[in-house]
């Protein structure tokens, strides 16, 4: 009962804005300023919803971004996370590819594609290419950051058991990175999000979120725009506070580093 | 004055030194700082600890005695002169010494016995010992019914006794300890001397307790060591007569805090002179 109260307690303020959002958005429908073909009501959007969810094409097309999202994520993890290790073990490797990775991290992902289409055309790989380009250096950083800030008092404690080498790292220094390293991935998991909806959205890909949305817009289906937009925010939201939020939420916990409301 | 040549050879064990368990001779120890300056932590620093002994070290701060602690420790080097532990120079850290730090450093990720099985399986104790010896040692610090909490769940002072029992389970020969208590209130304080003086008259083991608290030294110590201003060095030896196991409400072991006290502020004096000559 506490529990269903708390939650609430969470929720009625977000519910409330997008109330408030979806009546302004009605108010601007009605005043008739932009014309209805580009600004379809919020009833509209709704059914378009309901239409796309019914006929399946909103579930086919996330499926494929998701099987995209994964495996491009799975490999800029793989990936970041050796290159932050190898940061650590090697403060040459930090000074030199470690600083390339953060200038990397200024560029933002999409301006990758138009070379990567030249590179793998518009295909599969071009999108992927630009996910793991995009989320890989948040990884490879959150990596680095989260075993360069382990307590050295843990380090020295681990010494003192006798730990040294592998051993320290793998008992003591690895576990202790845990909260930073997770805090990395939720990180990168965003910039892998943002850049496959970017790049499915420009190569214009025959299945995905992304693609839909532009086939969308050139069939002039407003409703289905709005309507895939507002899918593309609640996947990422959910997976950003369901998975990563709880995962986070129950590591922290048991280490005693939340901080509770009263 | 022995010649260079022979503090050398601290391969061999020193006979003259057979007795002692622990052997600090001649160390010295450099520092630089941020300002790119050096800061002599300790200088000429020499004294032995014999087996079961319990020795505090007692100094202003800054006067080195956390330096000394690291390289008994193993986690810091001598610039010169010998730590020895046996007769053998210490090369490194080694499950032979325990060691107290201020801050319990117990791992965040495990339980209160986990931390203290981690411990074992560390040293290669068996599986099948290890939840025994946990029990047992978490019981001799009063911890039995927090063994499945995690470290953050415990108060300051159980966490230090977490802590203890951490280290005294993996049966070290030596137990160092790094100013343990001086983060904690008082009262609870008062109440891990104690117990610590208990667990020690029960276990035997050689300690080196680093404090800058007089009371805590002439309460814990056989023998109190009193560093000088930096760059410390000894400057008493006194041993500490008074029965055990000792109260600390005895007036004999306030005699001897009135006399430590008096030599120690005597030093103290001496920092802040030089703090205030160089401002």
């Amino acid at each position: 009962m506490s529990r269903v109260r708390s939650v609430l307690r969470e929720v009625w303020p977000r519910l409330a804005a997008i109330a408030i959002l979806v009546a302004i958005w009605q108010l601007v429908y009605q005043s008739g300023f932009f014309d209805k073909v580009v600004l379809p009501s919020p009833l509209q959007v709704w059914r378009a919803l309901g239409h796309d969810l019914g006929n399946g094409v909103i579930w086919r097309n996330t499926e494929s971004s998701i099987v995209r999202l994964l495996i491009g994520f799975t490999v800029s993890v793989a990936a970041g996370t050796v290159f932050g290790l190898l940061e650590v073990a090697s403060s040459f490797f930090e000074r030199s590819f470690g600083s390339l990775v953060v200038g990397l991290q200024s560029l933002p992902s999409i301006a990758w594609l138009p070379l990567a289409v030249l590179w793998f055309g518009l295909s599969e790989q071009a999108v992927l290419f630009v996910v793991i380009i995009g989320s890989f250096p948040a990884v490879a950083l959150a990596t680095m950051n989260s075993v360069r800030q382990v307590p050295p008092l843990l380090q020295r404690a681990g010494r003192t058991m006798g730990a040294s080498g592998w051993r320290l790292y793998r008992h003591v220094v690895l576990p202790a990175a845990i909260p930073g390293y997770v805090g990395g991935m939720q990180q990168g998991w965003a910039f892998a999000w943002r850049s496959l909806m970017a790049g499915e959205l420009i190569i214009a890909s025959a299945n995905g979120l992304g693609g839909l949305l532009t086939r969308s817009q050139q069939n002039l289906e407003t409703p289905t725009v709005i309507a895939v937009m507002a899918v593309i925010v609640i996947i990422g939201m959910f997976v950003d506070l369901a998975v990563f939020g709880t995962l986070d939420n129950r590591i922290r916990s048991r280490r005693g580093l939340l901080v509770h409301q009263g | 004055m022995r010649p260079a040549t022979a503090r050398r050879m601290a391969l061999v064990p020193d006979p003259a030194l057979a007795s002692a368990k622990l052997a600090v001779r001649d160390v010295a120890r450099v520092y630089r700082s941020a300002r790119g300056g050096k800061v002599s932590a300790c200088a000429d620093v020499s004294f032995e600890v014999h087996p079961g002994e319990f020795v505090c070290i007692l100094g202003p701060s800054g006067c080195g005695k956390s330096t000394l602690l690291n390289m008994l420790a193993g986690l810091d080097r001598p610039d010169r002169g010998d730590v020895l532990i046996d007769g053998h120079p210490i090369a490194g850290p080694g499950p032979d010494r325990a060691v107290l730090f201020q801050e319990p450093a117990l791992f965040p990720w495990m339980s209160v016995a986990g931390n203290v099985d981690f411990a074992l399986k560390f040293v290669g104790v068996p599986k099948s010992e290890r939840r025994d010896r946990t029990m047992h040692w978490l019981a001799k610090v009063q911890l039995s019914r927090f063994a499945e909490a995690q470290p953050h769940e415990l108060s300051g002072g159980m966490r230090q006794r977490a802590a203890l029992a951490r280290a005294l389970a993996c049966e070290p020969e030596v137990l160092l300890a790094d100013e343990p208590f001086a983060a904690l209130d008082a009262q609870t304080r008062e109440i891990l001397q104690a117990e610590l003086q208990r667990v020690w008259l029960d276990t035997g083991k050689t300690v080196v307790f680093v404090t800058h608290n007089v009371r805590e030294a002439a309460f814990l110590a056989d023998r109190v060591l009193l560093m000088s201003a930096p760059p410390g060095t000894i400057v008493e030896d006194r041993a500490i007569d008074v029965e055990r196991p000792r109260n600390v409400d005895d007036p004999a072991l306030a005699r001897v805090v009135a006399g430590i006290h008096a030599h120690l502020i005597e030093e103290v004096n001496k920092v802040v002179a030089r703090e205030i000559g160089s401002a």
